[in-house]
């Protein structure tokens, strides 16, 4: 199986740049704003908040839980069809549950998409991130905490 | 004292093509002899329409249609974005620009070919994702149902929705479309055990929780109230429109706000019914958005029909199926059984219940309520007999 023909970001995106940068040194990073101290996601370049346009990048503890998912079949783009049927994960982190990421779920850090048996998964259950590396680009992907710790 | 909309704008003519797959015509071609049988259906010239009010999807452009149809001088143009979102804000477009003398006579209209690329910009395999979509895409959330199937489990999660609550919808489209001739589904029935047993697409959602894919256009033409009287149809009034997103609202993948279930239907419904002066319960019908079944139990709710959380067991005991049911609702088959061109043909259905004309049709209906699509910046509009 490849993960080759992944959709992947754009690396050069200068609001998201600082998010990717971070996962390739195998850190969850989120954009918070320097004028009133809230993270937010997606990033973006003024505090909805406050209105400031300064912000930083600090690391986050990567834990939360799991607040949806959908497994998804085909028909799908070659490169995914390989791996259907495969869960995709929303996760609310602990942070903060207003503050999510999508994502997939996965066995073991550099296991595949379709690694975990959709009927072991529920809503409510604690996970935590890890990094796989697809192409130029290092995704994090969710663990059960259960199993990872 | 603003004016509102409030009757003072009507919808005069309809026209529609054939739905199918894989239409010869262009889209062009299709608008336009939507936009023609719309004129004809109002008993008016080409040369009298002045405003057009169009989905900034539509690959025909205005000048286009003018030059093609005969059009004469233009005097309003203006266009609606966000795909299925749009239906209701071009028809209510048009009908601000007639209510404030910007033209006299206004078309709207959608004309979609399912296989043609540009009509599915989520099929667009970008060689980088920027924006919103590298948020999602890289994980294998590629279409348009896997976005909603997770804002669908999450919501039968949080308030006891089930999957009988979405075959209700599905049965209930499917047995108004198999009344009408035009409908995709005519000669197809559904049941439940055909829903039950189908194979998944995104689940919690399956093959029938879906939407049709069609070719095909449809167009309205609108004008003035008071010269609607003396036009060919029974005028249809535009009683009150809306358009809305909530805050922090994310296109599609609306998961990064502090309430994702609710969608951009509460902001449009609540300025619909504050320029109304009739209300959900005073409503005979409805045509709701139904790209996928789920964003019909959560228009409910946005729409005031029932309170949060009860827009699944709302479903129950055929409330949506004509005749008997509390809220016949897409009685011409919807976007899951007669066609879906981006939910324009909701617009028309709604017009036919007005007119008395549907192949469905409720008893004494004397208003109607048309959505667009849940999910995305949205629109929708309440109809009035005259
Ligand atoms: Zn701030």
């Amino acid at each position: 199986m490849t993960e080759s023909g992944f959709l992947l970001p754009d690396l050069q995106d200068p609001e998201s740049a600082p998010f990717w940068e971070a996962t390739a040194r195998g850190e969850l990073c989120l954009q918070r704003c320097s004028g009133c101290g809230r993270l937010r996601m997606p990033p973006r370049p003024m505090c909805p908040h406050c209105r400031s346009t300064a912000n930083e990048w600090p690391a986050v503890s990567g834990r939360g839980r799991i607040w949806s998912f959908a497994v998804v079949h085909p028909p799908l783009l070659p490169a995914y069809a390989e791996f259907a049927p495969y869960p995709v994960v929303v996760v609310e982190l602990d942070e903060d549950p207003g503050l999510r990421l999508v994502g997939n779920l996965v066995a073991t850090p550099e296991g595949p998409i379709n690694g975990v048996d959709p009927a072991t998964i529920h809503i409510g259950t604690p996970v935590r991130v890890v990094f796989a590396r697809v192409g130029d680009v290092s995704l994090p992907r969710w663990m059960s905490a259960a199993a990872a710790d | 004292m603003a004016q509102l909309i409030q009757d003072r704008a009507a919808i005069v003519g309809i026209g529609q093509t054939a739905f199918g797959k894989g239409l010869p015509e262009s889209e062009l071609s299709l608008a336009c002899q939507a936009i023609s049988a719309a004129i004809d259906d109002a008993g008016l010239r080409p040369a009298d329409v002045d405003g057009l009010a169009m989905f900034s999807m539509e690959n025909g452009r205005e000048v286009e249609i003018a030059r093609n149809v005969g059009l004469g001088e233009i005097t309003y143009f203006g266009e609606v974005g966000y795909g299925g979102g749009a239906g209701c804000g071009a028809v209510g477009h048009a009908a601000m620009a007639v209510v404030t003398g910007q033209c006299e006579v206004a078309v709207a209209w959608r004309a979609r070919k399912r296989a043609d690329k540009g009509s599915r910009p989520w099929a667009n395999v970008a060689a980088r994702l920027g924006g919103a979509p590298q948020w999602s895409r890289p994980f294998g959330l590629l279409r348009p149902v896997d976005e909603i199937a997770l804002l669908a489990r999450r919501y039968m999660h949080e308030y006891g929705a089930t999957r009988d609550h979405l075959a209700n919808v599905a049965l209930a489209f499917r047995k108004h479309a198999n009344r009408n001739p035009a409908a995709t589904m005519y000669e197809k029935p559904l049941t439940r055990a055909q829903y039950m047993n189908a194979r998944w697409i995104s689940e919690p959602l399956c093959l029938f929780d879906n939407c049709l894919e069609t070719d095909g256009a449809l167009a309205v033409v609108i004008t003035r109230a008071s010269r609607a009287r003396d036009l060919a149809q029974p005028p249809v009034l535009i009683h009150s429109f809306a358009q809305g997103f909530g805050r922090q609202h994310q296109v599609m993948t609306n998961y990064f706000c502090d309430d994702p279930l609710l969608g951009p239907g509460w902001a449009c419904a609540k300025r619909l019914w504050a320029n109304s002066e009739i209300g959900p319960r005073d409503i005979s019908c409805a045509q709701l958005y139904d790209a996928f079944s789920p964003l019909v139990p959560l228009s409910l709710e946005a729409y005031g029909f029932c309170d949060r959380g009860e827009g699944g067991s709302f479903t129950d005991d055929g409330a949506l199926e004509w005749p008997h049911g509390r809220l016949p609702t897409n009685t011409a088959g919807g976007g899951m059984s007669e066609a879906y061109v981006h939910g324009f043909n909701l617009v028309l259905e709604g017009v036919r219940q007005m007119r008395g004309t549907s192949t469905a049709q409720v008893e004494r209906a004397s208003s109607c309520l048309v959505t667009s699509g849940e999910g995305v910046p949205t629109s929708a509009l309440v109809l009035r007999r005259d």
